[in-house]
């Protein structure tokens, strides 16, 4: 074997190569050799590959939209609360309003209350005096007769001793009394 | 020490020749005409394996937060897809990047062959695969470019600058030949050349180490330095590598600029 490829070299030697000229076979098997990889690379790597940068670029840009759209949530509920809470102080303010005004009209109404109560207290009692007066009034005005009788009465007796100090009438008199007396006791 | 070396130099042709980039195959074995099967069509075969299977490996089940694996392949589509497709085509250029990924790593790693031990050459330096590389760009451009300005009129776009019309007999040959005659041949040959250079510069010395020790064992410290050398010069192999690579993917895209491009 090794005689052979000792003879096969020598032959080759002859045989020139010419480094400039392709071997035919070796274009062949470079053909299907590179289009064999060409053929598997771009079919079924680098696009993947694309892909794969897109996805995350979409990814990332994508967490970037939903950071953005959960900003805006956040800002508009913010906004809201703002709202709410300005809405909701107005509302007080309007209850503190109201609270107020209706205190005033209690007051108003409880002053009225009162005033007419007591005006009607008043005007009960100005009634009361006037029925007491006029009571009074006719209370005084009999007694004011009674008493102007008895004062006539005794004025008309002391005239009566004075001028006439007879026995007589006074004795009768004390006797009319005294039967009046005595009858009015055994009835 | 000096049977030693003979017997290790007895191997060693010096200086190597173009026939040490041709290889006997490994099927059928030992074979010097046949080469459908042998170390650069191994490694061919091996490289478009390796970048399959780490591609789909990593990038099975794609997450929104990548996991280390996925994050280093989708780094190297990025770094092709935003420092080349994008940057130099714009919008358009994420239609581009996928095609240009596939380049660029391809181009990487069958250059990188050069410098993996027991590989240590690079398929590209034979200009086949360069060749059907430059071949891709050079019909994808042109096409792209008819797309674009509407059949016949991407020529006269190409063709014929904004100029006063007396040079233009003489601008018109150079564009011609700038555009659709040289760029694929220099696509071809600048990444060919650089591989094929770059493992004859380890050849030379790695095996004139070996020649020197073999002539006089007294050149053992020039031996030594020869393959100090040879680790120094694969650092800046690996630079290369990057770097054509780079370069084949760049030239890609700017000639589909220059084919989309509505302004000279």
């Amino acid at each position: 074997m090794i005689t052979t490829y000792y003879q096969l070299a020598a032959e080759a030697a002859e045989t020139e190569h010419n480094p400039i000229i392709p071997l035919w076979q070796e274009v062949v098997l470079g053909i299907i050799a590179f289009g064999i990889l060409c053929f598997v690379l771009m079919k079924f790597v680098f696009p993947m590959m694309e892909k794969t940068f897109a996805a995350r670029v979409d990814a990332i840009e994508g967490g970037i939209k939903r950071a953005e759209a959960a900003q805006a949530e956040a800002n508009q509920l913010l906004e809201q609360y703002r709202a709410q809470l300005a809405e909701a102080r107005t509302e007080a303010a309007r209850i503190r309003d109201e609270a107020r005004a209706d205190a005033e009209g209690i007051r108003q109404d409880v002053l009225a209350k009162a005033r007419e109560e007591s005006d009607r207290i008043i005007a009960a009692g100005n009634e009361q005096l006037a029925a007491q007066r006029e009571s009074i009034v006719r209370d005084l005005r009999s007694e004011v007769g009674t008493l102007a009788v008895d004062l006539a009465s005794k004025i008309v007796g002391e005239a009566l001793a004075d001028e006439a100090r007879s026995r007589g009438t006074v004795e009768r008199f004390i006797d009319e009394l005294g039967a009046a007396g005595s009858a009015g006791g055994r009835r | 020490m000096t049977g030693q070396s003979t017997v290790l130099a007895a191997d060693v042709p010096f200086p190597p020749s173009v026939e040490d980039f041709y290889l006997p195959s490994i099927v059928p074995w030992g074979g010097h005409d046949s080469y459908w099967f042998t170390k650069i069509t191994a490694l061919l075969w091996i490289s478009v394996a390796l970048i399959i299977i780490f591609f789909l490996v990593t990038y099975r089940k794609p997450k929104l937060v990548p996991t280390k694996k996925q994050w280093i392949a989708e780094s190297i589509y990025g770094f092709v897809r935003n420092n080349i497709a994008v940057d130099m085509l714009g919008k358009r250029g994420i239609n581009f990047a996928p095609y240009l990924t596939t380049l660029f790593v391809f181009i990487l790693l069958m250059n990188f062959w050069a410098i993996v031990p027991f590989a240590q050459i690079s398929p590209n330096s034979h200009i086949a695969f360069p060749a059907v590389l430059a071949v891709i760009s050079y019909v994808m451009f042109i096409y792209i470019g008819m797309k674009h300005h509407g059949g016949l009129k991407y020529f006269k776009h190409a063709l014929i600058p904004p100029a006063p019309w007396f040079i233009l007999p003489l601008l018109i040959p150079i564009e011609f030949f700038s555009t659709f005659i040289v760029r694929p041949f220099s696509l071809a040959v600048r990444l060919f050349a650089n591989m094929f250079a770059g493992h004859m510069l380890l050849l030379v010395f790695t095996l004139g180490g070996f020649a020197m020790l073999n002539a006089n064992v007294w050149f053992a410290p020039f031996s030594v330095v020869s393959w100090a050398m040879t680790i120094a010069l694969t650092f800046l192999e690996f630079l290369v590598i990057c770097l054509q690579a780079y370069v084949f993917t760049v030239l890609t895209a700017s000639y589909v600029q220059g084919a989309l491009a509505d302004e000279h």
